[in-house]
């Protein structure tokens, strides 16, 4: 088992709905963010594409973030969820500086935070909230170990890349194209 | 390494900045245990904008609102609410909302409001009306309204005596549109469109950026499309989202659109591209529009819309051939040259061409439901409208026009008749000096105005100008009508208070009632709480509010209603001929072209640049320019400026600037500075809704740039008089700011 992200960049619209719908249910302070939207415009006019993307956590199988953490704050789960531990981090921050993808930062509160999967909400069978929101259903999350889930599906019949795989982390966001 | 942002686009970046010890913040508990996490719910339909989908407002166990999701049962958001009714509850948390009535102490324009009661604010109100009333007339009450609060103050204002109301959805955003189908298919397309989207195999975006628009329903549907393989063809001068995902994008030059929908119509009338049997069953005068079509070619259009021949065939091929599942989807604002509604009945010609009425894929029939409010006394008639004032023109039109009340309310109007004056006005739900364009003008009426009343949840501008402010609370915090909703299927939604008003603000429903007491209008305002009313309403279509309270959303399908008509049946329209009128005579005996030309517009001069402008879909203009969840992913519009132009100008990313018009109209805050392929050189594109300037919307005060007060030449469209907005021109000030 084990738990991965597939996001459609063909039918995200960069609405940032994901965005929201994270703070909202993550109760994630204003000035920060457990997700994000980037959009990249490439070409001269007329001949132009743009390519919008949801990011977040990539959950990575070979987490530096886990690597360095001192306290064992960090750690993933035996489905491949990284979490932190709020009352042991210290907020050290070394993890902050490890991840390759920007995805963590410092909660007021004083500890290391970032996307969790919605894990509170997996355990009743419910899937992340930017996923549950998202307008254009453009988000798979489920068992990419699992050959029927659905994600599973959608990696085997479409194209897909992930961010920085030269660095060797083993990114669980998938990025359809 | 730094915290992201937000909304991170390649060549800029957008900042949020923390903000603790706000009301927003106390109530945040990241500890909350899972199965304490929510402790009931309420339905609501979302009033952050006008596409209405129904939800839940989750409370947690302290017994505060927590969270708004979507109600999977509603066909408006299929269980997903878009960014900004996930955001609504910042608009409930909001710090800078109005709490107390206020009225008015000093000079015009001076921002000097005592706190009143709400007896003595209705007395004051009601007072004045009737001094109005007997100078002028009932009449010179105007009411300017948009979302849920103008259903009661129509009622009030009608029981009072007058019918100058308008919405300036009307005028400035869907008049041309419903005008136009109205006088070609005998029906206005109303809200949500009718459109079958998600089995369409060709989606024609012609003025419309869904994507960066939220119609929620619709941006789903197109990502269906987009799974069933539909092709999209995009018409924009800018590279928008809709055009990043489209087969064909036909990146026009502005205010050339006529052009290339006729040529479109040669087209495929000149290769036989177009349903026959249709046209021959349903429509009425094809043998006119073949013959006025005759010159449109495609090498025409080319020289004037810079979209090559080969391309307008091919992009009207593609159409055909997905026929009649292709839908020209004929966007929602389209007040942009004001040849509007003529630019309106091409689109609507060149959709019945296709024969998708009542087609998969095209435009369904829309399942719609009687539903019966309690019987209320006949209004009194009044002496006269805004009708009378015009003389004549606008015939064709029944929906009040927000601007023409707006001169009607300047002394010695010499375009208005004379003896016919608007004195006071109520302004609910709609910040009407960002809306309206050419703000001057406005502003000019409401010096002459003797009562000025407003109905809002936040201190907009226009409260500024208020005698009195009244404030509302929250769709969270109240009541109101029952959504009745045209659809695949027709339904209702409900909403109901999840919370007691925040500080003193009131439902407008009570406001309404109370002001109608107090000018001896009980008798309009039968119920005494809106619970019994609405438990009334609902149980005549067989439902009640117990039930509602835990469905929100109910289906009233039609029996027997088909959404589809088959192919080969003739139809019976609306229309003065009773079928589709490709010819409108209608339009020929008011004097307008009985089908649409080309007419040039004006070209901004050297060194100036076309104003476009548009939306952002975490936003919803000034309904959110102040919303915390919002502002923190987008809290400032830039200006789009084409690298090209940059380079002459030497612009920097991130850099800011004012804005300047053709009339010498300076903007009043400066706007950021976007490097960006996406948009052509003789064009500049922002975001509506921003660079507010009042003080006290402390997200929104001196963020961004306001197109508004840059928009000061305003065409009006002549069939239906709404001021189309497009026709405005930019340089840049880049001196020192």
């Amino acid at each position: 088992m084990r738990y991965a992200m597939a996001i459609d960049t063909l039918k995200c619209v960069g609405c940032s709905d994901c965005v929201v719908a994270c703070q909202t249910e993550n109760n994630v302070p204003f000035g920060f963010c457990r997700d994000w939207v980037v959009e990249v415009t490439d070409g001269t006019y007329p001949s132009l594409t743009l390519e919008n993307r949801s990011e977040r956590c990539n959950h990575c199988a070979n987490a530096p973030c886990v690597r360095c953490c001192p306290t064992g704050a960090s750690h993933i789960t035996e489905e491949g969820v990284v979490l932190v531990t709020h009352s042991k981090c210290i907020g050290c921050a070394a993890c902050i500086t490890s991840c390759p993808y920007d995805a963590r930062y410092t909660h007021p509160d004083g500890y290391v935070d970032k996307c969790t999967f919605c894990y509170h909400r997996l355990k009743d069978g419910l899937l992340p909230a930017c996923v549950s929101v998202c307008p254009t259903k453009c988000m798979y999350f489920g068992d990419v170990e699992n050959p029927e889930s659905s994600i599973s599906q959608v990696l085997k019949n479409r194209k897909w890349k992930q961010l920085i795989p030269e660095a060797g982390t083993e990114p669980k966001l998938y990025f359809l194209i | 390494m730094q915290r992201r942002e937000f909304l991170k686009i390649s060549s800029l970046g957008i900042g949020g900045f923390a903000l603790s010890g706000t009301l927003l913040y106390e109530y945040f508990n990241s500890n909350i245990d899972e199965k304490d996490r929510e402790l009931k719910k309420f339905p609501t339909y979302c009033e952050i904008c006008f596409w209405q989908c129904a939800g839940w407002v989750h409370l947690n166990k302290d017994n505060k609102i927590w969270k708004i999701t979507g109600n999977e049962k509603d066909p408006h958001c299929n269980g997903r609410l878009c960014p900004r009714g996930t955001g609504g509850l910042g608009s409930y948390f909001d710090k800078d909302r109005l709490k107390k009535p206020l009225i008015r102490t000093n000079d015009r324009g001076k921002q000097s409001f005592r706190e009143a009661s709400w007896e003595e604010a209705f007395d004051l109100i009601a007072k004045k009306m009737k001094d109005i009333s007997s100078k002028y007339g009932p009449e010179s009450i105007a009411l300017f309204h948009h979302g849920s609060g103008g259903k009661y103050f129509t009622n009030l204002i009608k029981a009072f005596g007058s019918d100058n109301i308008a919405k300036p959805s009307f005028a400035q955003c869907m008049g041309p549109r419903e005008v136009a189908f109205a006088y070609t298919f005998g029906t206005g397309l109303s809200s949500p469109e009718p459109l079958d989207i998600r089995d369409t195999k060709c989606l024609v975006l012609i003025g419309s950026h869904i994507g960066e628009n939220m119609h929620n329903s619709h941006v789903q549907e197109m990502s269906d499309a987009i799974d069933n393989g539909a092709s999209i063809i995009t018409v924009d001068p800018r590279f928008s989202t809709a055009a990043s995902k489209s087969k064909f994008w036909l990146p026009i030059k502005p205010s050339t659109d006529i052009a290339l929908l006729l040529s479109w119509i040669n087209v495929i009338i000149a290769n036989g591209w177009y349903d026959k049997e249709f046209v021959e069953l349903n429509c009425e005068g094809f043998e006119q529009l073949k013959q006025h079509v005759q010159t449109f070619t495609p090498e025409w259009a080319y020289g004037i819309t810079t979209i090559k021949p080969d391309v307008i065939v091919k992009t009207a091929k593609e159409m055909f051939n997905a026929s009649p599942s292709v839908i020209v989807h004929p966007g929602r604002h389209t007040t942009w040259y004001g040849d509007d509604t003529q630019r309106l009945r091409a689109i609507a010609i060149l959709n019945a061409l296709f024969g998708n009425w009542g087609k998969r894929g095209g435009f369904y029939i829309p399942d719609k439901t009687e539903f019966h409010h309690f019987h209320l006394p006949e209004y009194p008639k009044p002496a006269w409208t805004w009708k009378n004032a015009v003389d004549g023109k606008y015939n064709l039109v029944d929906l009040g026009l927000a601007n023409v009340l707006v001169d009607i309310s300047i002394p010695k109007n010499k375009a208005i008749n004379d003896g016919k004056t608007i004195k006071g006005w109520f302004v609910v739900g709609t910040n009407l000096t960002n809306t309206l364009p050419n703000t001057p003008h406005t502003l000019k009426a409401i010096q002459n105005l003797d009562l000025l009343v407003v109905v809002d949840t936040m201190p907009m501008e226009i409260t500024g100008w208020a005698d009195v402010i009244l404030p509302e609370c929250t769709y969270l915090e109240r009541y109101d009508s029952v959504r009745v909703s045209q659809n695949r299927v027709a339904n209702i939604a409900v909403r109901m208070p999840a919370t007691k008003p925040l500080y003193d603000s009131k439902p407008a429903w009570w406001m309404a009632r109370e002001l109608g007491i107090k000018l001896g209008l009980k008798n309009y305002f039968p119920f005494k709480t809106q619970e019994e009313e609405l438990d009334w309403e609902l149980t005549q279509i067989g439902s009640s509010l117990k039930e509602m309270k835990k469905i929100g959303v109910k289906n009233i399908p039609t029996p027997d209603h088909n959404i589809y008509i088959p192919k080969g049946e003739t139809i019976e329209f609306n229309t003065t001929s009773g079928k589709i009128e490709l010819y409108s005579a209608d339009f020929e005996a008011e004097g307008f072209s009985p089908m649409p030309v080309y007419l040039a517009h004006p070209e901004p001069e050297e060194s100036f640049y076309r104003l476009i402008y548009g939306r952002a879909p975490m936003h919803t203009f000034s309904r959110t320019s102040n919303n915390p969840y919002l502002t923190d992913i987008m809290d400032e519009n830039t200006v789009w400026v084409n690298p090209k132009i940059a380079k002459q100008w030497d612009l920097k990313e991130n850099q800011y600037v004012k804005l300047k018009n053709q009339d010498g109209i300076v903007s009043t805050f400066s706007i950021k500075v976007r490097i960006t392929e996406r948009i052509r050189i003789d064009s500049v594109y922002m975001v509506h809704g921003f660079g507010h300037d009042n003080k006290l919307l402390t997200q929104a005060y001196g963020r961004g740039a306001a197109d508004t007060e840059l928009i000061t030449n305003v065409l009006i469209d002549s069939v239906m008089g709404g001021t189309g907005m497009r026709g405005n021109f930019v340089t840049f000030i880049t001196e020192e700011i």
